[in-house]
């Protein structure tokens, strides 16, 4: 018996009565061949009192410098959005943390209805009609929806904007060599792409084309302009897929009005935390004609005998456990719980607090590059009239990694590293900046100063040791 | 759920007054006779629905920057036209709204979930509080790994207590959930072809297998075979030597399998496998029948996954998130995913990003840190003997269940509801209802849903699919012995009532929020989203 199990010794011999056997060991013993039975303890350290391991497990978050230690300005994918205490208190409901998928529908009207409305909140902000419950999170969701448009037009091409974020690219790439999938990049001018070699860069045999809103260096894309651009450029034009920002859609022109087809995006700023990385979830939005082919979980209205609403998961002809082989995607288990948390966000933002919520990321992301562009070796990487909304990305005249330690010993991460990110040549001493609603002019002002003296002390050193 | 409960989880006898309908009557309750209980008076009505114009539960902070014209900053034509529709709420609105609805869900906490394939297991609430530290639940994934020292410390030991547990030395935590890791585990069978300079088209799965793998195999652009499945429950060993040949890239195997039974040929099935050159990969969804007991990687497993949603009892969150993590041999590491945790000499953790065979990124960052924490915690609380005695449990609770069926008498279950395959089962059995049906007029949807109504989650239906009206039951260790109990009176309590009036069953549910729904109706005109 562990603390978790509860089989006394007088319950032990009143089952094994039962079944008919004198010991547990037994039933292994008929059932698991001798050479593959592992005859030792597990070489593991053994099991510790709760106390016990909620110490060892503090003692090791303490070793991790959080946004809570540190004024934190990393974004590249996830940000440090407040997330309010009732998101908190609605996902440590029994009710939403611990059933399993919704295989019962009487029982799980509660988990159901959340995804209904969670399907609603997404088409809204993606004005795109259609939308599953949840996928993992941003990149895969990205490769999910290049592997729904290979499905779709059976096509051997992927053309994907160098604004995708990175690891949406890998992902994508990844995915794409196992079904067959040839994956081209374009190029970026100014942080969006380039519109010219976009065109160029498609042809018939494209299955889909990428691009990111913003792009992954804060920069607003044209989006409409890149979905007409990618529809005009043969007879046969390919699934245009957009990976979005959920947070930015209350001012930003949204997908579907694009000329976009399939949406998607990590959900991670809508109510979840950083977690290190996870979990949070993916959403995929889309078209109509799209529906069926769609990967994931869809729950859908319907009523019961006594004509109550109720709600369903459907159109399971396209998953997995019904269709096998000729499944539109192998997707089981998602991210229901973050889900949750991404509609219960979205509430409480709600119409008029998601535009407030923009256009103050929008105002302070404008203000942060003002102050620290023009800083002594501090420039913006990108042209001024190139419109940015949450992220910006900065050139520094010194090692960014050096640059960024000395911030670091002020209790400042000024940003991630853009060239360990991309790992391309012109993002050579590029910092991406993130700006949420949670740092304040005050903050900013705080890493204009140690940025800047950061700057200037990194210089001089260099300077010193050439 | 409305449905009294008792605290184990069930209730031995249906007791006629909280169910709205007399188990004694001889004919089908009519739908006047039922009483609405209170749940399904209350209308569905959805947070759209709700609130009204203006209302709301945000406060924006203050715009402390100087104000400039917004429209200077972004042209109208990137601009939305009018916002997205969401909720006008208050925030008492919001928690009212969400707690009335969690009401509407039966939950692992509140009673017996023996959901077959899905390891049901106590969620421990030190789980989630650990998760929640700040160091952990604020970390940002880019984080320096100099000052994420704890968080890779975390997932070094915890690769580590999973390549211990599987035989196999490497392991990489990235896969977001059990068929992420099977994509992950066949594209690195790819990767370890290609490398060879071979190309090889075809991955064999049994017609055991869980759904996933066949639609994973396709995914990663190879061709599905199915086995055959001989009558002791194992593969075919002939048909499996008539299909094995130098095309085949991969076997995946469940084992113990879908029918909760160890395949007692595995040593001779990984010699024909690897005799083509092929890798064998083991899903894991089965491996809490086993943790420190055998170990994949001893029957000749070249890449396990594993579900930390379901071994390792993270929650699982009405659908997700899970956890998938992969363990593969030698020969398969050098493909593994990146980033990769490594660790210097000075007992330093880093992340290694650049890996020359590595098959890539299967996602952003480095995987649900989240669910590693709560796994970590349930390894770090249970240790060596505690992961064995819930495998133990596991199969000891589900042998005395079925041993609880397969003895009742009145009526004989075992008649009704033969076990498929097999006279003992490791962690979970697979019953046919196939005599049931014909005898009692009752499928297994029918008793699944009056299950409903005596306060249990129903188990798995209709898979596996080679089991004629199939119920997987799979109990896991969490359960006592009086839960079990309870559980195997109300199926035969059950199976009584149907004797006398299958009609009951066949209408049942009668007591949870809503009763049967229209599936057909809501895919035949799919409504998918609130009109607003």
């Amino acid at each position: 018996m562990s603390r978790y199990t509860a089989t006394t010794p007088a319950d032990l011999k009143a089952m094994l009565d039962a079944i008919g056997v004198g010991s547990v060991e037994e039933i292994f013993e008929q059932q698991i061949p001798e050479p593959v039975r592992l005859g030792r303890p597990l070489d593991l350290p053994a099991g510790l009192p709760e106390q016990d391991v909620y110490e060892h497990l503090r003692a090791l978050a303490q070793r991790n410098v959080s946004a809570e230690d540190e004024l934190c300005f990393l974004g590249a994918g996830m940000y440090d959005h407040y997330v309010p205490a009732l998101v908190d208190m609605l996902m440590e409901r029994s009710e939403f943390l611990t059933p399993y998928t919704p295989y019962q529908p009487e029982i799980s009207q509660g988990g159901l209805q959340v995804m209904f409305e969670y399907q609603t909140a997404i088409c809204e902000l993606t004005a795109l009609p259609v939308s599953n419950a949840s996928v993992y999170e941003g990149p895969s969701a990205v490769a999910s929806a290049g592997y729904m448009a290979r499905l779709h037009n059976g096509r051997g091409r992927f053309v994907v904007s160098a604004g995708l974020h990175p690891h949406s690219i890998a992902t994508l790439r990844t995915y794409a060599h196992g079904f067959g999938v040839e994956v081209v990049e374009v190029p970026l001018r100014e942080g969006v792409t380039d519109l010219d070699a976009w065109l160029a860069a498609i042809d018939e045999n494209t299955a889909a084309v990428f691009f990111a809103q913003p792009s992954f260096y804060g920069a607003v894309e044209d989006a409409a302009a890149l979905s007409a651009a990618a529809k005009s450029a043969t007879d046969k034009p390919p699934v245009v897929i957009a990976q979005v920002d959920p947070l930015t859609l209350g001012i930003l022109a949204p997908p579907g009005d694009c000329g976009v087809d399939v949406a998607v995006g990590e959900g991670q700023s809508l109510g979840n935390r950083l977690d290190f990385g996870g979990p949070s979830f993916g959403f995929f939005a889309a078209r109509e004609e799209f529906l069926r082919r769609m990967p994931g979980r869809i729950a859908g209205e319907t009523t019961d005998v006594d004509g109550r609403r109720g709600f369903v998961l459907t159109l399971q002809t396209r998953e997995q456990h019904i269709r096998r082989a000729k499944a539109t995607s192998n997707i089981c288990t998602s991210q229901a719980l973050n889900a949750l948390a991404g509609v219960v966000y979205l509430s409480w933002l709600g119409r008029e607090g998601i535009v407030e919520l923009g256009e103050l990321l929008l105002a302070r992301t404008h203000y942060a590059l003002q102050t620290l562009d023009g800083l002594e070796g501090v420039q913006a990487l990108h042209s001024r009239t190139q419109p940015v909304i949450r992220e910006f990305a900065l050139r520094l005249d010194a090692d960014v990694a050096a640059v960024r330690e000395r911030c670091a010993q002020h209790g400042i991460n000024p940003g991630a590293d853009l060239y360990a990110l991309t790992g391309r040549e012109q993002d050579r001493g590029g910092l991406l900046v993130a700006i949420t609603e949670r740092r304040t002019r005050a903050d900013i002002d705080r890493l204009a100063d140690v940025l800047g003296a950061a700057v200037a002390s990194e210089r001089q050193s260099q300077a010193v040791g050439a | 759920m409305s449905t009294p409960a008792a605290d184990h989880g069930g209730v031995s006898e249906p007791a006629a007054d909280h169910r709205g309908v007399s188990t004694s009557t001889t004919g089908p309750p009519s739908g006047a006779e039922l009483s609405e209980t209170p749940l399904q008076r209350e209308a569905a009505v959805t947070i759209f629905e709700r609130g009204a114009a203006g209302r709301r539960a945000f406060q924006c902070p203050a715009l402390d920057v100087p104000e400039v014209d917004p429209h200077t900053l972004l042209a109208a034509h990137l601009r939305r036209a009018t916002p997205p529709a969401l909720p006008e709420v208050s925030e008492p609105e919001i928690v009212r709204h969400y707690v009335r609805l969690s009401k509407r869900n039966f939950d692992l906490d509140s009673g017996f979930y023996p959901l077959g394939s899905c390891t049901m297991k106590h969620n421990p609430r030190l789980h989630e509080r650990v998760a929640a530290l700040p160091g952990h639940a604020r970390l940002h994934p880019l984080q320096d790994p100099a000052r994420a020292q704890g968080a890779l410390e975390l997932m070094w030991n915890l690769e580590r207590a999973l390549a211990e547990i599987s035989g196999l030395p490497h392991v990489s935590l990235q896969p977001s959930a059990g068929s992420h890791g099977e994509l992950a585990g066949v594209l690195l069978t790819r990767a370890y072809h290609e490398q060879r300079g071979e190309t090889r088209h075809k991955v064999l799965t049994p017609d055991t297998s869980h759904g996933t793998n066949p639609a994973t195999v396709t995914m990663a652009g190879f061709e599905v075979v199915a086995l055959a499945t001989n009558p002791d429950g194992g593969i075919d060993l002939q048909d499996l030597r008539a299909k094995v040949d130098s095309d085949v890239a991969c076997l995946m195997l469940t084992n113990p399998n879908t029918l909760g039974l160890f395949d007692p040929n595995i040593v001779e099935i990984a010699e024909i496998v690897h005799g083509v050159g092929a890798t064998l990969y083991y899903d894991g969804a089965n491996l809490n029948a086993v943790m420190g007991l055998s170990r994949p990687g001893d029957m000749g497993f070249d890449i396990v996954h594993f579900n930390l949603h379901k071994s390792f009892t993270q929650p699982h969150g009405g659908g997700g998130p899970g956890s998938g993590p992969i363990a593969v041999s030698e020969r398969i590491a050098p493909y593994l995913p990146v980033p990769v945790i490594v660790r210097d000499a000075d007992g330093r953790f880093d992340l290694e990003h650049d890996r020359l065979h590595s098959i890539g990124r299967l996602r952003g960052f480095q995987g649900n840190y989240g669910c590693f924490v709560r796994a970590y915690a349930y390894i770090c609380s249970l240790g060596a003997e505690g992961l064995k005695d819930a495998s133990q449990t596991a199969v000891l609770n589900a042998n005395y269940l079925l041993a609880r069926l397969m003895n009742e008498t009145h009526p004989p279950v075992a008649e009704y509801l033969p076990l498929a395959y097999g006279q003992l089962c490791l962690h979970e059995f697979v019953l046919s209802g196939g005599p049931m049906k014909r005898e009692l007029g009752l499928k297994t949807l029918d008793l699944a849903k009056r299950l409903l109504d005596h306060g249990f989650h129903p188990p798995t239906v209709y898979f596996p699919l080679l089991v004629e009206e199939a119920l997987m039951v799979e109990p896991t260790e969490t359960e006592t012995r009086e839960t079990l109990d309870a559980f195997a009176d109300a199926i035969a309590a059950i199976l009584r009532e149907a004797a006398e009036d299958p009609e009951i069953a066949r209408n049942a549910p009668y007591t949870t929020p809503v009763r049967r729904l229209d599936e057909v109706a809501a895919a035949k005109h799919p409504v998918i989203r609130q009109a607003l």
